[in-house]
């Protein structure tokens, strides 16, 4: 992966800021460290950790109740976690704006994470989701800016997928190393 | 100690003079007490998303600082989103109160015993947690210090109010969900809510 392609958490920052994002839940996922590092040294941001992603559409919930934004990080094993409160979201036409890195899907050397992995799409389609996905490094931050655009704008609730091709962790080994 | 506070009772003390209060209410009962109490824009009743009345609570505490936000739910809602007390207790919002309203059953669905009836303290939970002001509640008595500490304490605040276990008439909110949503937003922000 060269410098430019390594930078990809840079430009979703910036997406986040342009959106007016003030609220962001995580989960920590090896994939998003750079990201939640950038948002936490953030003090217009307020970064929020989560004991599970499903408090994090509660979180979001509240806060477009309060006039604010938010946006959820997290791997897709936690989208597993958060499905019945999917509910709410739909049902209450919440926008929703979730970043999700996957797992189970390219190169994965775990094969626990396989099953959610491979069933994140479906899940979040079941609930009304829009799922939207990024393939390389240079699609993300384009993706997350259109998917902004179509929850607060559109008030919808948007998953952008984070490719596992883009994260790249190959192996235990690697990821213990980050 | 057998409870005798009664949790309608309980509701219209702490919501009495509201003022600009922002409320939201866990399904089930709570939801109920609170319209009993009197409807209103701002509070905003859950008819699902069980477990996350208090994390809802913070996400609006945290987009309004200057407001006080009320959570009041039940015992077994709680105990189904446990984890964000822990979450609530990091972020140490100064503006959010959350009330348990503790009768020890799962009320709609045929007054089975919750963890509570077993011995499980909610106050303790949260006291351990990170809330300041963590207490059991039993009388009557505690019900003005804990509404003035809802209105202007230093928060997080946190309740675990025992009362009776019984079955009382349903007094519903409207069911809505994007109604509610919107009639609260409206409320709060005004106009704007419905450019934004």
């Amino acid at each position: 992966m060269n410098a430019k392609e390594d930078a990809w958490p840079e430009g979703l920052y910036r997406t986040l800021k342009a959106a007016k994002v003030r609220q962001v839940g995580y989960v920590p996922d090896a994939g998003h460290k750079r990201l939640i590092e950038l948002c936490l040294a953030d003090k217009a941001l307020r970064t929020v950790v989560l004991s599970t992603e499903e408090e994090g559409i509660g979180l979001a919930a509240g806060a477009w109740l309060g006039g604010e934004r938010a946006a959820l990080l997290m791997q897709s094993s936690g989208v597993g976690n958060c499905v019945n409160t999917l509910g709410t979201v739909r049902e209450c036409r919440f926008p929703l704006l979730m970043l999700v890195t996957m797992r189970g899907q390219k190169g994965e050397f775990n094969p626990w994470q396989v099953p959610m992995g491979q069933a994140t799409p479906a899940v979040l389609q079941a609930m009304g989701v829009v799922v939207q996905e990024a393939n390389a490094a240079a699609d993300i931050a384009p993706a997350v800016d259109a998917a902004a655009r179509l929850a607060f704008g559109s008030y919808q609730a948007v998953a952008v997928l984070i490719s596992q091709a883009v994260i790249g962790i190959k192996s235990f080994q690697e990821q213990a190393a980050r | 100690m057998t409870a005798r506070l009664n949790r309608r009772d309980v509701a219209k003390a702490l919501l009495q003079e509201r003022g600009d209060l922002l409320v939201v209410a866990g399904l089930g009962s709570t939801a109920w007490d609170v319209t009993a109490a009197g409807d209103s824009p701002l509070s905003f009743p859950l008819w699902g998303a069980m477990g996350s009345a208090a994390m809802i609570g913070l996400g609006l505490a945290l987009a309004q600082p200057r407001r006080r936000v009320l959570v009041i739910t039940g015992d077994g809602e709680m105990l189904m989103g446990l984890g964000s007390l822990a979450t609530i207790g990091v972020q140490e919002p100064r503006n959010l109160a959350i009330v348990v309203v503790d009768n020890e059953r799962y009320g709609e669905t045929g007054m089975q015993r919750t963890h509570t009836a077993a011995g499980v303290d909610l106050a303790k939970v949260a006291k351990a947690c990170g809330f300041r002001n963590a207490k059991l509640i039993r009388s009557r008595g505690q019900l003005s210090g804990l509404r003035r500490a809802i209105h202007q304490g230093a928060g997080p605040v946190f309740a675990q109010v025992k009362v009776v276990a019984e079955k009382i008439p349903l007094v519903l909110p409207p069911r809505d969900g994007g109604l509610l949503k919107t009639r609260f937003r409206k409320a709060l922000l005004g106009e704007p809510a419905d450019l934004d």
